[in-house]
């Protein structure tokens, strides 16, 4: 590993992104779907040790931490109480480009993370869906990306974190040596303590381009027919599927499979050419005060018809760009503005294999309800790996819907008993409104995980408002 | 904690024996709700209520005693004892009012001092105490429950309509004064209400439902709205009213 402060080469991070707030400042804050704002007071310590700090003297509501808000729901979120953005903990302790092993503070992102690596023949072993994610929010919500059914989800690349605990006290947590320290704060959405840093294995590439084998399938069983025979072979596999779409055309979809490509592979005049880069663009910007019902059923109907009709019935060794294969909503800043002043949710939900009829049932009364889901993606998932981590061997379907719809209500309080009777589970991460009494039946480590969290917060001083909303454990302060 | 669909978990309600809060209470209940605590007068005749309510889903139902002529200490102890012992409370429903007898309350100062006691002063008292609990805890709605009645006083029921002005019109400040700290107050203004306080009394136009009532409100608490009119259609008859002139307004058959 090198030393501290011995930056290498490649494009410097870009500095934090500004808040506009003072040190403790109430501050108003929502996740990214915009829904159910509370009020906290915001503080940015510079390092661990004020982290340590904040987390000896926790106020009357407790605290937790924060990083780029893009959890959907309310899991960085503490009314009344104290909330810590990490956001300037994100020094590069080490990276070794031998061994592709880089430490890096909690606050770092993603996209930061694959411009600094990059360059050096690296990258991250697990790209959610946005590139603005810090490393520290990658590892409460343990998020998985388009290689899960190969490769697993972000902590199953972490090799070490740093856990400053209630009380202050910081401790090292390593998969071998505190293998249930490390199996509840994966996934453990925060509540086991405060990461301050992250060592991750990062992935060997070739090059800067994703080579992408592209199919339309007609129908659900078709898509799923085509990801059991195929999925294997592709390091990432996911399915665009259309929601709105009835009757024999259920669930077409769109199946975009690829890997990094070989230098080998590119065009001899792409080889010789420019050093790796991550540089994705960001052109547009959604404008504030858009009002809702923009993105109604029959706006987002055009939309798939457009979107499956463009895309090639079947195409192989596409060559794209890293960031427009992985993040293509990225290039749109605050697009969640879209969806006006009431703001969206993103429901996920997985289910095991073998529970297919519950997958296809979804989809047919998602079509049947016309209801507005928008960007629907399907995928496989392979071996879960905390105690809360939301992905088990299965099928995962994740859309966006406006929350503005009071009807939505009872309409996904019936896809989630439907998830739960078939073995699956919600999305923590993506939560903003699952009834409480169906926590325990989706996530069968529950319990196991209360007495590890309660064991290293006994005093209940790491609160969230989705812990409260969902008697989760941790925020016994009020 | 409110959802990202406007459903809440627990509930407070001054004046737990208005029919519309107690049909407000019923459609939360069946979405998410499971602390329901109401406070009358009269908890004792609420048991059969609280029985109904837990075997809808409600984990934890209190009948507490709240007399709104009593002082504010007692409102605050009060208040405070709800909110220590069930932890958050993600929505007050202030409810609590007397309709009087016009014919006999502009004629009798103790009477009139009664209801105005009840509906406004006895409410503001208790809505306080709510207020500073909800801006601790960084969430939570109030829901103040007025009538159109508050909007221009009318000659058949003036008394009730100051009262309810009053209470209309210190709702809408502290609205204001909580926006920025998560809290929402939202007002909403039913029309004639067929309810066991409006029975005898002769229908208004556009007379609604305590259920239609109750639903409009919980679209509004979802929402995050300022004011609820029930009907809607309400609120443009008055915005037509309020302008109307004086000696004519007294002159309508309201």
């Amino acid at each position: 590993m090198r030393g501290n402060g011995s930056r290498p080469g490649g494009a410097i991070p870009r500095a934090a992104p500004d808040l506009g707030v003072a040190d403790g400042e109430p501050t108003l804050l929502t996740g990214w779907g915009r829904t159910a704002p509370t009020l906290a007071s915001l503080h940015r310590p510079a390092d661990a040790e004020q982290v340590a700090e904040l987390l000896a003297q926790p106020g009357a509501r407790g605290l937790v931490a924060r990083g780029l808000g893009r959890s959907y729901g309310d899991a960085a979120q503490n009314a009344g109480g104290r909330v810590l953005s990490l956001l300037d903990v994100r020094g590069v302790r080490g990276f070794d480009p031998k061994s592709g092993l880089i430490a890096v503070g909690a606050g770092f992102s993603i996209g930061d993370l694959a411009r600094l690596v990059l360059p050096h023949g690296w990258f991250p072993p697990v790209l959610p869906g946005t590139s603005h994610v810090t490393v520290g929010g990658a590892i409460a919500a343990d998020v998985h990306g388009k290689n899960h059914h190969r490769e697993g989800s972000f902590c199953h690349h972490v090799r070490a974190f740093e856990l400053v605990s209630p009380g202050g006290e910081q401790r090292t947590v390593t998969p071998e040596g505190t293998p249930e320290v490390f199996a509840a704060t994966a996934g453990g959405m925060g509540l086991t303590g405060v990461v301050v840093e992250a060592t991750l294995q990062l992935v060997a590439v070739e090059t800067d381009r994703v080579r992408v084998d592209t199919e339309r399938a007609r129908n659900l069983d078709d898509v799923m027919e085509r990801m059991e025979r195929g999925d294997e072979d592709y390091r990432y596999s996911v399915a665009w599927i259309d929601c709105l779409a009835r009757g024999s055309a259920l669930g077409r979809s769109v199946l975009m499979r690829g890997d990094h490509a070989t230098r080998a592979e590119l065009s001899g005049g792409e080889r010789s050419g420019a050093a790796l880069g991550f540089s994705p663009p960001r052109v547009l910007s959604a404008p504030p005060g858009v009002p809702s019902g923009l993105l109604s059923t029959p706006a987002l109907r055009a939309f798939n018809e457009v979107y499956f009709r463009r895309s090639p019935r079947r195409e192989q060794g596409r060559l794209e760009a890293l960031h427009s294969y992985f993040h293509p909503l990225d290039i749109v800043g605050d697009w969640n503005r879209l969806y006006g002043p009431r703001g969206l949710l993103q429901y996920q939900l997985v289910v095991p294999f073998g529970a297919e009829d519950a997958l296809r049932q979804v989809v047919e009364r998602l079509a049947g309800e016309r209801a507005p889901a928008f960007l629907a993606v399907l995928k496989r998932f392979g071996d879960g790996r905390g105690m809360l981590s939301f992905p088990i061997p299965g099928w995962t379907l994740t859309m966006d819907l406006p929350a503005g719809r009071t009807e939505l209500a009872p309409f996904l309080d019936g896809l989630d008993e439907l998830v739960a009777g078939a073995g699956g589970r919600l999305y923590l991460a993506k939560d903003s409104r699952l009834r409480p009494e169906l926590l325990e039946a989706m996530y069968p480590e529950l319990g196991r995980w209360r007495e590890v969290q309660a064991g290293l917060d006994p005093e209940g001083v790491l609160c969230s408002d989705l812990g409260r909303r969902l008697g989760l454990g941790g925020g016994s302060r009020r | 904690m409110k959802d990202a669909l406007g459903s809440v978990e627990s509930v407070l309600v001054l004046g737990g024996g208005s029919e519309i809060a107690l049909a407000t209470v019923r459609a939360l209940v069946a979405r998410r709700t499971r602390t329901v605590v109401l406070a009358a007068r009269r908890p004792g005749e609420l048991e059969s209520v609280a029985g109904e309510l837990r075997a809808a889903g409600a984990t934890t139902v209190e009948t507490v005693a709240f007399d709104a002529q009593d002082d504010a200490e007692a409102h605050g102890r009060l208040v405070d004892d709800v909110f220590d012992r069930h932890g958050d409370i993600d929505l007050v429903l202030v409810a609590a009012g007397v309709l009087g007898e016009q014919s006999r309350d502009e004629h009798d100062g103790a009477a009139a001092r009664a209801v105005v006691g009840t509906n406004f002063l006895g409410l503001v008292s208790a809505i306080v105490p709510c207020a500073e609990r909800m801006r601790g805890q960084g969430h939570g709605t109030l829901c103040v429950l007025s009538t159109v009645a508050g909007e221009r006083p009318r000659r058949s029921n003036f008394v009730y309509g100051s009262s309810k002005a009053g209470l209309d019109a210190f709702a809408q400040g502290l609205g204001d004064s909580l926006v920025g700290t998560g809290v929402n107050v939202v007002v909403v203004r039913p029309g004639f209400v067929r309810t066991r306080m409006t029975e005898g009394l002769d229908p208004a136009p556009f007379a609604t439902t305590p259920e239609k009532v109750a639903e409009a409100a919980l679209e509004g608490i979802a929402k995050g709205s300022h004011t609820v009119w029930a009907p809607p259609v309400l609120r443009y008859v008055m915005s037509v009213l309020r302008h109307v002139p004086r000696p004519v307004f007294r002159r309508l058959p309201l």
